[in-house]
């Protein structure tokens, strides 16, 4: 038994997510531009709901829709003294285009020709339980460690952006 | 591609370069040091797609790339708070954020 990725509804999602990113990164203003990356996000969000990794999607919405462009809208709010200094000088950077262009064209180049699995997947779909599952007895130790690292990263912030006491 | 095909590895994988490639330019080319740091985010958000995809089209009963995007997830979480405090940081002491204006390494 096997099943797939409808098709429609990845070129829809790719469209969306790739035209977010095309957008984030051709828009003048950095307002925008932290608005389009949430669209790239959530777009991001819908793939992982197509793969059935239903707790990425969440997390994916939660994190990275939610709290990622909040803080990153608070930093371009906190670190602009004008309204006007959203909008910024075009900035091509032909160079770093070319740079890209040409690592995007060699990955590329190396999936159109690595034997890939096709469309079929395997079925056999966890679900969320069974992630749960796992997720606290095989993988505890690095999820421990991963709320360590969360934590550090917090009091570190905390520290760096705090006020002006020092 | 044909629109409308079932998409597999090959197109997950196309599309999280893409993704990955329109990050690594605005890493490389922005001046503001928020929009490099959402460059970056982008470019964890592909590599994250990526490991989804792999490990569901591959061996979808472990979730191997499931685990790894979920660690992804808390290391790039960690990076953007850091990195935007660090950002408040240098703006409370130059009063600008351009990548320009922090030049004290240069040789």
């Amino acid at each position: 038994m096997a099943e797939t990725v409808n098709g429609v509804a990845f070129f829809l999602l790719a469209f969306a997510s790739i035209g977010g990113a095309v957008m984030m990164l051709s828009t003048r203003n950095v307002v925008h531009a932290a608005l389009w990356l949430l669209e790239t996000m959530l777009a991001t969000a819908g793939l992982y709901l197509l793969l059935d990794a239903e707790f990425l999607a969440l997390v994916q919405a939660l994190v990275y829709a939610g709290a990622v462009s909040v803080l990153v809208l608070f930093t371009i709010m906190l670190t602009l003294r004008r309204r006007e200094d959203a909008v910024r000088p075009f900035e091509p950077g032909w160079g770093a285009l070319a740079l890209a262009a040409l690592f995007g064209g060699a990955m590329l180049l190396a999936i159109s020709r690595a034997p890939l699995p096709v469309g079929v997947m395997p079925e056999s779909v966890p679900t969320m339980a069974d992630f749960g599952r796992v997720l606290f007895t095989e993988w505890a130790v690095p999820f421990e460690i991963a709320s360590l690292v969360l934590l550090v990263a917090l009091v570190g912030a905390v520290w760096w952006s705090g006020g002006d006491r020092r | 591609m044909t629109i409308g095909a079932p998409a597999g590895a090959a197109q997950f994988m196309a599309l999280s370069a893409v993704l990955f490639s329109l990050g690594l330019y605005g890493a490389l080319s922005r001046k503001s040091a928020v929009m490099v740091l959402m460059s970056l985010e982008l470019m964890a958000n592909a590599v994250n797609l990526n490991l989804v995809s792999l490990s569901r089209f591959t061996d979808p009963a472990a979730m191997t790339g499931q685990y790894f995007a979920v660690f992804s997830m808390v290391v790039s979480a960690a990076e953007i708070g850091l990195g935007l405090a660090l950002v408040l940081a240098i703006y409370r002491q130059k009063k600008t954020i351009e990548l320009e204006a922090m030049e004290e390494l240069k040789g």
